[in-house]
């Protein structure tokens, strides 16, 4: 405070050129820091990458959607990558962000079902216990500034309830009957909500028509999304994983715009 | 190599080098997810309220996210800020609480609630919950009480408190009506429940009015020698 | 002032020396240049950010006219600073416009734009065009590059028709049968991708911006209160203001009235006054909102 009310925002400036700053920290030149190890660096951004995933509770079920682009940064590097996960006949995960760390949170949630399958116990993973496990995982990968980047939703039914909920990379979750995470909650989660409150209980039908609404709405307007997506519903009578899902778009409005004055 | 014998001595504390490497941060490990969250202390009740708005930025989460934690039959803890933190401080709070009362066959009393908020708040000195907490409950005289806290568990006995992201509204409206402040001639006296009732919701409907993070509905919990007490009461949802 | 001139002129024909030579011709006195120097003190002004951002504009072109919508809330950071303010603002008889972003700036650029239009309208004894008002604008914004936080939805009707425009505060713009600005702009346009057909009525077209500014209002924490629309046709304004209360305010439960006293008396002093009675009036008392 005293030096910025003195000295402006840099402080006094140095002694000599190159030289140390009083009141500052100096670090001679050549060595490497002030700990004498390099820095760890953990945190990487993202890499390859998925955009939206939409899920909605209707009458008696669950519904997640998620299309299928892995961007490479604006390129549209992978164009079949799917980021559904079945975990089990009532749970199915959905992930947007890195999709390295999907992969790698895939396989560790395989092997625990497969683990808990060993044990013969009668348990298994409900979407609950799923989501809470997430939750430890992604705030726990937080606290060590190593993030898993991604934002997951997990659907299913836990004792025939339909349940849905969101994880993002830093542990802050919750349960509610839509999500959408990245574009999606911009422009598909009013229309779903909209709908919702609107019809209240939907039918099954009427939630697959609804989110394919919303992801030819995706489409159109994210610039990360493709017209092919995958669905999961979840019902007590299993899960039904669809797709890829290529839905019907109109270009009727491309003839009404003629220049840009 | 100058450092090989500091990296030969760290290879073998793998978990020093951890602890000493610098981390590069690349990312924000917080975020406010807003809510606000009001406690006031009667003379055989305590009351807390929070609205259940769930919020990031410009967008709504959830509309229906109470940020009030029961945590016995006679305490409830408030919680809002930051919602990561807020799921593992409540985790971590009730996993303490579970221990207590296996060990010592009855419940954690309010004021020791509060106490022990206050170690596990400031254990994390250096990388803080970023949460503003509110502890609401009866103390072992029966009597309302309610104990606030900063994020990092500097925390004092009060009559009433709002805390969270409309707190700078709700807590001068509470300072002149229950604290009587500005008010001459005022006579403290104990406030009635219905009273304290009108009075949250009231002061619920001006913060949703000024507040963007406050809104949807509120939800009272009045905490009695009976038990707790639930009510909600609907807010602006823009 | 062009003998104040430091800077030679680049190019086309100079006069400089004519004044020299009438002098040497023995015409005029020859004037002495005389270079002044001036102290100027720049002073630094702290730049506070005062934005009263406006969020959530929205419009429609159908047939034979344009439909302009906004919601009516204003913020400061994250408290409400004005819960009913317009933000459809008028340009010309036959052309309005919605502006997002920093209050003062879509305020002022409206009201420029707008006093600009006037001249033009009467210099030429023509109608404005939208075309028109949207270089004018566009080429104000890309002006100051930026620093005029002006997100704006032009619409209109005039001689060729209605049309629409979004212009950026940066100065780019588009023309498009439907746009949508500000923070709640993309929960708007997710409803007119839902619902947007070419051939829209009258009725339709209001209902559908309706629908997405009311999508902005309920979804986006920028955007709230009510909904402004305006409707503009060949020859007709509605300007429809509120369009709809999205948002009724809470009703108080309890009684706020402090008894008599309450305010401390520091010091009193009575002096008379003295008067004469000109004449009476009876009005009757209007009591001072408190909700």
């Amino acid at each position: 405070m005293a030096l910025s009310g003195m000295f402006g925002r840099d402080g006094p400036g140095p002694l000599w050129g190159g030289g140390p700053t009083p009141g500052l920290f100096y670090n001679f030149p050549g060595s490497r820091n002030t700990s004498g190890m390099e820095a760890k660096q953990v945190t990487q951004s993202p890499v390859v990458t998925g955009s939206s995933v939409l899920g909605l509770q209707f009458k008696g079920g669950v519904i997640i959607a998620a299309d299928m682009l892995g961007s490479y940064g604006s390129l549209a590097r992978y164009r079949n990558c799917p980021r559904l996960l079945k975990v089990n006949d009532t749970t199915v995960i959905g992930a947007a962000g890195d999709y390295a760390d999907f992969q790698h949170l895939s396989s560790a949630i395989e092997q625990r079902v497969i683990d808990e399958e060993c044990m013969n116990d009668g348990f298994a993973y409900t979407p609950t216990s799923l989501h809470c496990w997430l939750t430890r995982v992604l705030y726990n990968r937080r606290c060590q500034f190593n993030p898993f980047w991604n934002t997951y939703i997990v659907a299913g039914l836990e004792n025939d309830q339909p349940y849905l909920g969101y994880v993002d990379k830093i542990g802050m979750a919750y349960e509610a009957p839509s999500l959408a995470c990245g574009f999606g909650a911009y422009l598909a989660l009013p229309i779903i909500r909209d709908t919702m409150d609107k019809k209240g209980e939907l039918t099954k039908e009427e939630a697959v028509d609804l989110i394919d609404r919303c992801m030819k709405l995706l489409y159109y307007r994210d610039a990360r999304s493709l017209n092919k997506y995958q669905l999961a519903i979840i019902t007590k009578d299993g899960v039904d994983l669809r797709g890829p899902i290529v839905s019907e778009t109109n270009w009727e409005i491309a003839h009404m715009i003629k220049g840009y004055e | 190599m100058a450092f090989s014998d500091m990296m030969s001595y760290n290879s073998m504390k793998q978990p020093l080098q951890d602890y000493q490497a610098p981390n590069q941060l690349h990312f924000n490990p917080y975020d406010f997810n807003g809510g606000t969250i009001l406690a006031i202390a009667g003379e055989d009740y305590a009351l807390i309220a929070t609205d259940t708005r769930l919020s990031q930025g410009f967008s709504i989460h959830s509309h229906d996210n109470p940020k009030t934690y029961p945590l016995s039959s006679k305490t409830v803890l408030g919680c809002c800020g930051f919602h990561g933190d807020v799921l593992t401080l409540t985790k971590v709070i009730s996993a303490r609480l579970q221990i207590f009362e296996k060990d010592h066959n009855k419940q954690m009393p309010t004021s020791s609630v509060a106490a022990m908020l206050s170690t596990i708040l400031y254990y994390r000195r250096f990388f803080p919950y970023y949460t503003h907490n509110l502890v609401a409950g009866l103390d072992d005289d029966g009597k309302g009480c309610v104990y606030s806290f900063d994020p990092v568990g500097s925390y004092e006995r009060e009559v009433f408190r709002a805390k969270g992201s409309a707190s700078s509204m709700l807590q001068p409206l509470l300072d002149n009506q229950i604290g009587g402040k500005n008010q001459q001639g005022y006579v403290a006296q104990p406030l009635p429940l219905e009273r304290c009732v009108t009075l949250v919701k009231d002061v619920f409907t001006s913060a949703a009015e000024r507040d963007i993070y406050t809104g949807d509905s509120v939800q009272i919990s009045i905490i009695t020698k009976d038990g707790i007490k639930n009510e909600r009461f609907p807010l602006r949802r823009d | 002032m062009a003998a104040l001139c430091a800077e030679p002129p680049k190019g086309g024909f100079s006069f400089e020396n004519c004044a020299r030579d009438r002098h040497q011709a023995g015409q005029i006195p020859f004037p002495l240049a005389r270079y002044i120097t001036y102290k100027t003190t720049h002073h630094s002004i702290g730049w506070g950010e005062c934005t009263h951002t406006q969020k959530n504009t929205n419009d429609n072109v159908h047939m034979d006219g344009v439909v302009l919508g906004a919601d009516t809330r204003a913020t400061e950071d994250t408290v409400v600073a004005d819960k009913n303010c317009a933000k459809i603002h008028y340009l010309s008889d036959n052309i309005y416009c919605c502006g997002a972003g920093t209050a003062a700036d879509t305020e002022m650029t409206t009201q420029l734009i707008s006093a600009e239009l006037e001249l033009h309208r009467l210099n030429t004894g023509r109608i404005p065009r939208v075309g028109t008002a949207n270089r004018l604008l566009k080429q104000m914004l890309f002006r100051y590059q930026g620093y005029i936080g002006a997100a704006l939805v032009l619409g209109g009707v005039d001689t060729t028709g209605p049309s629409l425009y979004s212009i950026w505060p940066h100065g780019s713009t588009d023309k498009l049968p439907y746009v949508t600005m500000g923070s709640g702009s993309l929960a708007a346009m997710a409803v007119f991708e839902d619902g947007f057909k070419p051939d829209m009525t009258r009725e339709e077209a209001m209902k559908l911006v309706r629908d997405a500014i009311a999508a902005g209002i309920f979804n986006d924490l920028g955007s709230g209160s009510n909904i402004d629309l305006c409707v503009i046709t060949q020859g007709k304004v509605e300007y429809i203001r509120p369009h709809e209360i999205a948002n009724q305010k809470g009703v108080k439960q309890g009684k706020y009235l402090y008894k008599r006293g309450t305010t401390g008396v520091l010091s009193t002093e009575v002096k008379k006054v003295e008067f004469d009675i000109i004449g009476t009036e009876i009005r009757r008392h209007q009591p001072m909102e408190t909700q």
